[in-house]
């Protein structure tokens, strides 16, 4: 019998319930992060008019680079000031 | 706190049978006891040596030898209120005597006959044999890390990789001694945390970093590389967490320079970015180890690379900076020779340039040039840098034209400078390009001066070198970082 050392880091990850699902977006703040690649912002005009039509808030946001991961106080005032968020990929 | 290998207070000697300098001082050891004043002897092989009496203590657990760290037998050890005040080792009529003191009036006679000096042997609790069975047995608490144990039935490879831990390779099993015998690597506390690694940002503590780089099949000596390469890449600089994450197929490349490549035996001839030698083989590879199994990064999940490279598996080497006739890639960098050091840059995979034909430094340059404007893309310029690893017998050329590296730079920098309007999107019926800009424009196609790594290595013979195409630079993807190797 073998005994070995774990190389992990040995946590286990929280598990943590999605938000339920919105019956509708009105009256609702949808936040739109843009990621920072090219032609994101064409993708997310649409998104945003879509979403308008339907009665929501809309908020931009982006991303200073899409190479590394959205500044900590960028996520936090995203998820103080939203209801949902799409971020969006495009190239 | 006391314990059982705590010393009894007078005076202690340490000895084994099987040294010709116990034997010699044993009728002294012998002497010594008669006395009044305490006085007992280990004996890490024989308990009936020096003598069969109840001064003589058996250590052939070796427990006292190896918590008192004892190297050399016999040694003597005055210990006071049972800590030790002083010790020597060997026989040495007139250290013995200093030593001794008052008692040496105890053995004086029998001393007389005897030479006045003789070396002492090698303790049993350094054989390096015991010394990783030893480290386990009396000081396994050290390891913090949760203990996993494999059935009978279970084939401790196979189950390392049910466990997911694995590149893809087979691992060697992280046991207590081997992992105990990889931190000797380093003289960092195994408790030390020596990054926060991407993606989940984990600790990794220097006990973590071990256990990976035992599993890579590092050896030893090559823990304090491993390190520097993990705190290399586990920077913002750097930015290991998009570099996972990329849909490139880039991955970390480390480069050693100075003393440690030879103390460790890194390659830097024949093959150097290829297979063959164990430190270039696992020291990348231990890294990528830490980042999948500490950081949680690994290809499906955070790591997204459409097609990888081979040099993910970890990618090292070792510049040859004796036969170079440039400066180094670390000195360069602002690095002393006298230093060792890691640089961790993000690349694909090495791609080879031939020219066999160039005689002079400007043919050869401009052949270098054309091939290095293909990097990534022909149609891209600046925004990704590359890695120039530049052959012994291309390096020849420069040296014969007396080149220095600054001059190469230079030359080749101009040669690398592209008319925009040659790949503008559209050209010659490609839509990948540059955007539109003013005629007569020209751009570099790597950031000048600071943005092609130049390493010089490989075999002798061979007009070959090689390219390794990098990935974003600057603040918004990744930059080189170098750091030093400490022991």
């Amino acid at each position: 019998m073998t005994t070995i050392l774990d190389p992990s880091d040995e946590t286990t990850v929280p598990h943590r319930e999605r938000q339920p699902r919105p019956e509708s977006l009105g009256g609702l703040t949808v936040g739109l992060l843009d990621i920072s690649k090219p032609r994101g912002d064409v993708f997310l005009n649409q998104v945003e008019q879509r979403l308008t039509a339907l009665g929501a808030t809309v908020n931009r946001y982006r991303k200073p680079t899409f190479a590394k991961p959205a500044p900590v106080d960028l996520r936090h005032e995203i998820a103080t000031a939203c209801d949902a968020v799409i971020e969006a990929l495009a190239d | 706190m006391s314990s059982s290998f705590d010393l009894p207070d007078g005076l202690v000697a340490v000895v084994k049978r099987d040294c010709a300098t116990c034997e010699l001082v044993a009728p002294l050891l012998a002497e010594l006891a008669a006395a009044d004043e305490p006085f007992v002897a280990f004996t890490q092989d024989d308990p009936t040596f020096p003598a069969d009496a109840d001064w003589v203590i058996d250590d052939i657990e070796l427990g006292v030898s190896w918590h008192h760290d004892i190297e050399t037998v016999p040694t003597l050890i005055k210990v006071t209120a049972g800590g030790e005040t002083e010790r020597i080792v060997g026989w040495d009529k007139a250290r013995w005597q200093d030593f001794l003191g008052d008692r040496w009036k105890t053995i004086e006679t029998v001393a007389a006959a005897l030479p006045e000096f003789r070396p002492g042997c090698g303790s049993i609790s350094v054989d390096p044999d015991k010394t990783a069975a030893l480290a386990v047995k009396y000081d396994n608490a050290s390891l913090a890390s949760r203990r996993v144990e494999f059935a009978a039935a279970e084939d401790d490879i196979e189950a390392m990789f049910d466990r997911g831990w694995s590149d893809g390779l087979p691992l060697v099993p992280p046991t207590e001694a081997r992992v105990m015998a990889m931190l000797e690597g380093t003289s960092r506390a195994g408790a030390e945390v020596v990054a926060i690694v991407p993606p989940n940002l984990a600790e990794a503590t220097v006990e973590k970093v071990a256990i990976n780089a035992v599993m890579a099949g590092c050896r030893p000596e090559y823990l304090p590389v491993v390190i520097a390469g993990l705190e290399a890449i586990c920077t913002d600089e750097f930015n290991m967490h998009g570099v996972l994450a990329t849909t490139m197929s880039v991955g970390p490349v480390f480069v050693v320079n100075g003393p440690i490549r030879h103390e460790i035996g890194m390659n830097s001839g024949i093959n150097v970015l290829g297979h063959g030698n164990r430190a270039n083989s696992t020291i990348g590879r231990a890294v990528q180890l830490v980042v999948r199994n500490v950081g949680g990064g690994a290809p499906g999940g955070v790591d997204r690379s459409t097609q990888g490279n081979p040099g993910k598996l970890g990618l090292c080497f070792a510049e040859d900076e004796e036969g170079s006739f440039w400066t180094s890639y670390a000195e360069e960098r602002g690095f002393d020779p006298s230093v060792s050091t890691v640089t961790a840059y993000c690349g694909e995979g090495p791609r080879i340039i031939i020219d066999q034909l160039s005689r002079t430094p400007e043919s050869l340059t401009r052949l270098l040039a054309k091939a290095m404007l293909a990097t990534n893309s022909p149609r891209m310029a600046i925004g990704m840098d590359a890695m120039f690893v530049i052959s012994p017998e291309h390096m020849a050329r420069y040296r014969d034209a007396d080149w220095d590296k600054a001059r190469f730079r230079e030359v080749l920098d101009e040669e690398l400078m592209i008319d925009a309007d040659s790949i503008q999107r559209g050209r010659e019926g490609m839509a990948e390009g540059f955007p539109e800009l003013p005629e007569g424009t020209r751009v570099p196609k790597f950031n000048p001066k600071t943005g092609l790594q130049i390493v010089h290595a490989g075999g002798p013979a061979g007009l070959f070198s090689s390219v390794i195409g990098g990935w974003l630079t600057g603040e918004g993807g990744s930059v080189p970082v170098t750091k030093e190797v400490r022991p």
